[in-house]
């Protein structure tokens, strides 16, 4: 019998791990300072959370950002250049795009929202369901998870539209339903991981019951991987959303959506740019936003 | 070996037909009688012969069991059935589509192993800690910024403003080489992603330390050591990326206005020609079970592990902890089906 | 004659967030051709770091502070890139520790032992290969074009170590730095392998720097032995009179942490046989697939006995503990623990056992949740076996209480009896708000131990409990068991590959191989009178010889 040998999980020899000392000056410097220093040293997460506090703030009440309604014809003004007036200009109907952008955001944030949680809902459940029980629940549901990443995810995500119709709240149950396997993958890893590490082993020899190991140490220990699983997607969904809204398949006009924007602006782009620059540098900032801030939590829990 | 051929193909027949299936499904719940709404909608361009075939071979009056059985049959065979729309079979239809699109796919795939190469080697090995920063953050770059983005910014800069590139296909290189590079982005974020950190997971491994104190230079190792390793996991997510790049020619497609799969699957959504989206999900799903199974079967070939154990059997198996190993250490957990954008 | 290398002075420092970490501080010796210099020391003492600063590989965050190594006529301490690529593997070689993970799992072993060839000879392709094959024999191999071909992972553990052995003398270099060779193979090969780099030494005469934490390889193995601690040489010197006499506090100290002295210096008192048996194991098996893992064993223990059961990497040992703790059933035999039939029950049948039976495990922080404090750790079989926590309305206001009452600052429901079970385990009343990561190696297995202690049980298993320690942690640690067991006349079932350690703590040992029990008895009669040749072969593996040698 032979050994295979999992290369991953072995550290380099011989290195005597360097004794990791308290810097002692960090300890005795005031809490305020500390902060400022701390910030200073993850500006880019501080401009990360930024973003998505604003977008968010944009998605809420809307009002207070916007200049304009976004709905409001003005033949006389149409297709202006970005101006002090209308920051980023108007669209073919006069409508000031600015104000279309902040309104934007309720869409597309209220859309990726639903969509991760119908994923991470129904994926988790089927998930842990699997992890748990194994067996034949878990070959009949591991089938399913393999059969449903075979099926690439965009183009499964615009099949459900055929079948839901048109609209916002119908492409993100689209884009949350083919989220499902991906969830459902995670979370039957973590349980299973948990379910035969040696610590839930040890809690089997100290005596608890199946209950308290589920809830005392099964589930705390899914629920970090689980929500770091959760920014992840909702950067995808974002652009997902966008994408989908972009073909004409998710948000309906009138109302403002950042990818139906930049789809009501590609017959401009020629002479036109810009009305389809900002609202797709707006996916783009709130995407990265949501990707870094999910890649600090994802290295934290990781650690 | 003959025994996992067999396997792996009885697998991928297997998942073939739970995708049809499960498409199946999914579209005979559409509210109403599609066929009829369709055929009867004054915009539907079908003659009355058309008509006549549709119905009779769609056979609506049947039970729902007997449709699928009979449309299972003739999808078996190659039959996918006849658009709602235009009443041509589907799979003339697809077969019309595909070369347009197997081009822009594969030229995508070519600019995103060469985009991730550079950015992977960069990220290790440059120079320079300044380049070492910047192309570590490629990969999330990429992953933030969707298709219709890139494709739009690259078709007004590069064809209107600088006119390098033809606006419409006129079917040459030319016009190619723009939708292709952005296709080439969007599967450069996961790949470039994986193989940076699997190129930086396999340096720190004991027998790279081994040949380090064999007295080997950085150039030796590489091409010895760390390039074999590292690949191992890109080899796997090839397969994966393959499928997404399909979904991904969807929006190229629609932003450069090229013709194919793409375009045929979003005009049969937006005219609910049901048939037509079924036949693009199969076909995809087909290609992709296709080049998974492909990789799987060169996989034992490039790692020997495989067939030591005993049996290729728990290769997929393995290949999936070891890639989920690899790619632990930047990005835990995220695998590589997910970071592929549309 | 002139020392092959000489080490002057070397200060050895790693930079972690700005600030450089001294790691080696002023360490001198000399090795002359042929000879063997040990250097012994626990984890962190900087014996490792020392060995690769000799081959200039230390990772990317260590340098070279202060002080000369000399190679022959070459300082090695002033050598560019260049310089070092050149004397690394032609003059200075290494065979590292973990064969497992040392070898390119996707290239076959034979062109990696050429690699050496490629680097620093100019003989082409047909006599690189004949070289090679020419190695192989001489590590061991027959069928050398067989090995040649193969992938290491079909290659067992020590086979792994003779490629690497073969690699590290491909150009007959003048020293050889062997990190820690042996460390995870089984005892048999581990003697096996040091045998080869013995045998080879002999032959050309390469001298040899073997950093080890084994006191007794070292002895057994060394002309010269440094003993290292907290990064300094404390103590080096002609190895027998290092043994023999040892000057510094710290050496005598490892010295009588060795179990093989420890043993020699215990009284045993024989557990009179009129005392009840309570773990009673018949026909034993337990079969995973088509491998029975356990195949057929019989054994009895009395009350408050130590009976060991020791054996190889899969001989089924661990089978037998995971059997008598109720975590995977038998299949088939029969097992009776304080007179109940264990035999059948599953996981919820056997909890009311759990009382009574408890287990420690190799790997302590393995076995905390991670999420816990001590505190948590120690207290979760009180509040999973006990109904509820003393002074609680009830069921329910109780179950949530420990989790977040301390927290709050307050005293947990459970802390008088955590606090007991830890002092118990010699462990300060404080660790019981601290983390298990904020705790040594040593600390975590004593509040492991504190756990399975905490409900007073009658039974414990102890698998591997000291074989990730340092030596003089584990030494301590077994002081602790043996006085536990004397307070509260425990009965151990003690789980171990190391036969030193298994002299030391037990009264009857079993020796299993390929899940069967090979021979047991008293544990003296065993070492001094094994029958099987199993057994003697394993304990002509112990090494340390030289350790015991001087102790009556």
């Amino acid at each position: 019998m032979t050994t295979v040998v999992d290369t991953g999980s072995v550290t380099r020899p011989g290195t005597d791990p360097a004794p990791a000392l308290e810097q002692p000056a960090a300890r005795e410097r005031p809490l305020p300072v500390r902060a400022l220093a701390w910030l200073g040293g993850h500006w880019t997460l501080v401009l990360a959370v930024a973003v998505v506090a604003l977008v968010l703030a944009w998605a809420v009440v809307p009002g207070a950002f916007a200049s304009h309604d976004p709905l409001a014809v003005d033949p006389a003004g149409k297709l202006r250049a970005p101006s002090a007036e209308h920051w980023f200009g108007t669209d073919q109907l006069g409508r000031d795009l600015y104000s279309r952008v902040v309104h934007g955001a309720r869409a597309s944030l209220s859309g990726s929202a639903i969509a991760v949680a119908v994923g991470a809902v129904v994926g988790s459940l089927l998930g842990a369901l699997a992890g748990w029980f194994g067996g034949v629940l878990d070959a009949a549901i591991g089938r399913g998870i393999d059969v449903l990443l075979s099926i690439p995810g965009f183009l499964l995500a615009i099949t459900i539209v055929v079948l839901l119709g048109f609209g916002i709240v119908q492409a993100a149950v689209a884009v949350g339903l083919t989220m499902t396997a991906t969830f459902a993958r995670l979370i039957r890893s973590e349980v299973l991981r948990a379910r035969t590490s040696t610590y839930v082993e040890a809690a089997t020899t100290s005596g608890a019951s199946t209950w308290d190991i589920l809830r005392r140490h099964v589930v705390p220990n899914s629920i970090a991987p689980t929500l770091s699983l959760v920014t992840v997607q909702l950067g995808i969904a974002i652009i997902w959303i966008a994408s989908l809204s972009f073909l004409g398949l998710g948000a309906q006009p009138p109302d403002p959506e950042w990818g139906r924007l930049v789809s009501d602006g590609r017959n401009y782009i020629a002479s036109r740019g810009w009305l389809t620059l900002w609202p797709g540098l707006t996916v783009v900032a709130v995407v990265l936003a949501t990707n870094h801030i999910s890649h600090h939590l994802t290295r934290r829990d990781a650690s | 070996m003959g025994r996992y051929l067999a396997r792996r193909g009885a697998q991928a027949v297997l998942v073939l037909w739970a995708a049809y299936t499960l498409s199946f499904v999914l579209l005979s719940a559409l509210p109403g009688d599609a066929v009829t709404n369709r055929i009867q909608n004054p915009e539907a361009n079908i003659s009355p012969e058309g008509a006549r075939t549709l119905l009779a071979y769609y056979g609506l009056d049947r039970p729902l069991w007997e449709q699928y059985a009979h449309s299972l049959v003739g999808a078996s065979r190659g039959d996918l059935g006849y658009s709602l729309t235009t009443a041509q079979p589907v799979r003339e239809l697809l077969a019309s589509a595909l070369p347009s699109t197997l081009q822009l796919t594969s030229l995508g795939l070519v600019f995103g192993v060469l985009i991730a190469a550079v950015v992977a080697v960069a990220t290790n090995y440059a120079p320079w800690r300044w380049l070492r920063t910047l192309t570590a953050s490629g990969p999330a770059l990429f992953a933030s910024v969707p298709t219709f983005v890139a494709g739009i910014v690259a078709l007004q800069y590069l064809s209107f403003r600088y006119g390098l590139i033809p606006s419409v296909d006129d079917g040459t290189f030319r016009a190619l080489v723009a939708p292709a590079a952005t296709l080439g982005l969007v599967v450069a974020a996961p790949l470039s992603q994986v193989f940076a950190t699997s190129i930086r997971t396999t340096r720190s491994q004991p027998f790279v330390h081994v040949l380090h104190a064999k007295g080997a230079r950085e150039g030796y190792i590489f091409r010895k050591d760390v390039l074999r390793n590292s690949s191992l996991p890109v080899l796997t997510l090839l397969g994966l990326a393959f499928g997404e790049l399909i979904a991904g020619s969807v929006v190229t497609e629609s932003v450069y206005a090229r013709s194919g799969v793409g375009q045929l699957v979003v005009g049969a959504v937006n005219t609910q020609d049901l048939p037509v989206v079924q036949g693009v999900v199969l076909l995809s799903t087909a290609a992709y079970v296709l080049i998974n199974l492909v990789v799987d079967l060169a996989y034992p070939f490039v790692d020997p592990r495989i067939l030591v154990d005993g049996a290729p059997r728990g290769a997929t198996r393995r290949r999936a902890r070891q890639r989920s190993v690899v790619v632990e250490p930047a990005a835990p957990r995220l695998l590589p089906a997910e970071v592929v954008m549309p | 004659m002139t020392a092959v290398l000489s080490v002057e002075n070397l200060t050895v420092g790693y930079r972690t967030r700005g600030t450089l970490v001294p790691v080696v501080h002023d360490v001198s010796f000399e090795v002359e051709p042929g000879q063997v210099l040990a250097l012994v020391g626990e984890s962190g003492s900087g014996k490792t770091t020392t060995g690769h600063a000799v081959l200039g590989l230390l990772p990317g965050n260590g340098q070279v502070t202060g002080g000369r190594i000399r190679f022959r006529d070459q300082v090695l301490t002033e050598l560019g890139p260049r310089g070092w690529r050149d004397v690394r593997g032609r003059a200075v070689s290494l065979i590292p520790q973990d064969p497992g993970v040392s070898l390119d799992p996707v290239r076959r072993v034979g062109h990696q032992v050429e690699d050496v060839l490629r680097l620093h000879t100019d003989l082409d392709a047909r006599a690189r290969r004949d070289r090679v094959l020419e190695l192989f024999e001489l590590v061991g191999f027959t069928d050398v074009e067989r090995r040649y071909r193969q992938y290491p992972g079909e290659l067992s553990g020590g086979m792994r170590q003779r490629v690497l052995i073969a690699s590290a003398i491909a150009v007959e270099p003048d020293l050889i730095i062997a990190d820690e060779p042996t460390s995870g193979l089984d005892a048999t090969v581990q003697k096996q392998v040091l045998d080869l780099i013995d045998d080879l030494r002999a032959r050309s005469g390469t001298s040899v720097v073997l950093v080890t934490h084994d006191l007794g390889v070292a002895a057994d193995r060394s002309d010269l032995l440094g003993v290292m601690q907290h990064g300094r040489l404390v103590e080096t010197g002609p190895t027998a009179q290092v043994l023999a006499d040892p000057q510094h506090d710290y050496t005598r100290r490892l010295l009588d942490s060795v179990p093989a002295r420890l043993a020699s210096a215990r009284e045993r008192v024989e557990v009179p046989a009129s005392r009840e048996v309570v773990v009673e194991v018949e026909d034993l098996r337990k079969v995973y697939g088509d491998v029975a893992a356990v195949d057929g064993t019989s054994f009895e223990v009395r009350r408050g006995e130590t009976f060991s059961i020791v054996g190889e990497s899969g001989s089924g040992k661990s089978t037998t503990a995971r059997v008598l703790t109720g975590l995977t059933q038998a299949t088939s035999g029969r097992v009776r623990l304080l007179g109940t039939d264990v035999t059948g029950l599953g996981r919820r049948g056997f909890r009311p056992l759990r009382r009574d039976v408890q287990i420690v495990y190799q790997n302590p922080y393995a076995s905390f949740d991670p999420r816990f404090d001590v505190y948590q750790v120690v207290e979760e079989p009180l509040r999973s076996l006990r109904d509820r926590p003393p002074g609680s309305g009830g069921r329910f206001s109780g179950r949530f209480s420990g989790q977040f009452s301390g927290r709050l600052g307050g005293r947990r429901p459970h802390e008088d009896e955590v606090v007991a079970a830890l002092e118990a385990a010699a462990l300060p009343a404080d660790v019981v708000h601290r983390h298990p990561r904020e705790l040594s190696g040593g600390q975590r297995q004593r509040v492991a131990i504190a756990r399975a202690l905490v409900l007073e049980p009658k039974i414990v298993v102890l698998d591997e409990p000291i074989s990730a320690l340092d030596v003089s942690v584990a030494a301590q640690i077994l002081e602790l068991l043996r006085t536990l067991q004397a307070e509260r006349d425990l009965t151990y079932v003690f789980i171990s590959h190391d036969l030193a350690v298994v002299r030391a703590i037990s009264d009857r040992v079993a020796v299993m191989r390929e899940g069967r029990i090979v021979e047991h008895g008293p544990v003296e009669r065993v070492f001094s009178a094994p029958e099987t040749d199993y057994t003697v072969q394993l304990l002509d593996a112990i090494a340390g010889r030289r350790l015991t040698a001087g102790v009556p």
